[in-house]
């Protein structure tokens, strides 16, 4: 199996939201913290486009460079995890992401900023898989049931798709063959690598 | 005799309290497989054995073809 990866397809996105309401609600993510969004590009202006953003779990990913504790890791499926029990807030992360991934909630006095949150490709934390502890610190493990991450199977136009990298990749270029457009990747050679090869559909637009 | 007992017993306890306890961190833990399931949930889905990496892996690729709607329509 390939790396997993994520791929928005800005042609299909409708910003319609609701990989972030997908998200929101099977991970129970506390008020404030938005591990997904959607981001609308020349809002208002015919032909505007919309992404939906996340951690994408980079090739070589910048938080993990510059995180002083070491509290990430990525797992043989190429997702990009950290232990909350390790992380102590410093807040690296968020300006090392080109995506804006982490998450920090503010609770307590001062706005005070608490441990690290950020997509886990649906696929939990260091914590015992499918444990109350984990869903409580992480969410569900949707992986290790067999499914793949709530946003992208929730997408209504399936504008965004996750999975094994080289399946995305397949299904995103067999549909700009189809459509003969949109070939833009938004953020691909940024997480995985400008010497990553060409994108999808960049093979496929020839 | 006592005092110097009392003096020591007393020097002790602040030394011990003074002391610098380790701040090392126990490094991240590990994490298990996502092929190997996650027990007897009813979320888990039918159709793949938890601990058959192959099986789990075919698992998600035919499950990543849900979001292929030319196969579907056609």
């Amino acid at each position: 199996m390939a790396r997993m990866k994520f791929i928005c397809d800005a042609e299909r996105c409708i910003e319609c939201n609701g990989c972030v309401t997908a998200c929101k609600n099977e991970h129970e993510v506390p008020w404030g913290v938005n591990r997904r969004r959607v981001i609308t590009l020349n809002d208002g202006i015919p032909g505007e486009k919309s992404i939906s953003v996340a951690c994408m779990h980079c090739s070589d990913a910048p938080c993990m460079a510059v995180c002083p504790v070491s509290c990430f890791y990525r797992t043989d499926e190429g997702v990009v995890l950290h232990d909350k029990d390790v992380c102590i807030g410093c807040g690296y992360c968020s300006y090392a992401c080109p995506f804006g991934a982490p998450q920090f909630p503010s609770q307590g006095t001062f706005g005070v900023r608490g441990k690290m949150d950020k997509c886990t490709f649906c696929a939990g934390g260091p914590e015992d898989n499918g444990s109350q502890a984990e869903f409580e610190k992480y969410g569900r493990n949707r992986l290790a049931e067999g499914k793949l991450p709530a946003c992208a199977e929730m997408c209504s136009t399936k504008a965004l798709i996750a999975g094994d990298g080289d399946v995305v990749a397949d299904i995103f270029r067999n549909r700009v063959l189809k459509r003969g457009k949109g070939a833009e990747l938004w953020g691909w050679q940024s997480a995985y690598g400008a010497n990553s090869g060409k994108t999808p559909a960049q093979s496929a637009v020839k | 005799m006592k005092i110097y007992i009392s003096i020591a017993l007393t020097s002790l306890a602040l030394l011990t309290a003074c002391g610098e306890k380790p701040q090392s961190l126990g490094g991240v833990k590990s994490d298990a497989a996502p092929h190997t399931g996650v027990g007897a949930s009813q979320y888990a889905v039918p159709g793949w054995k938890a601990g058959d990496k192959t099986a789990w892996e075919q698992q998600l690729r035919s499950r990543s073809q849900g979001q292929n709607d030319y196969s579907r329509a056609n």
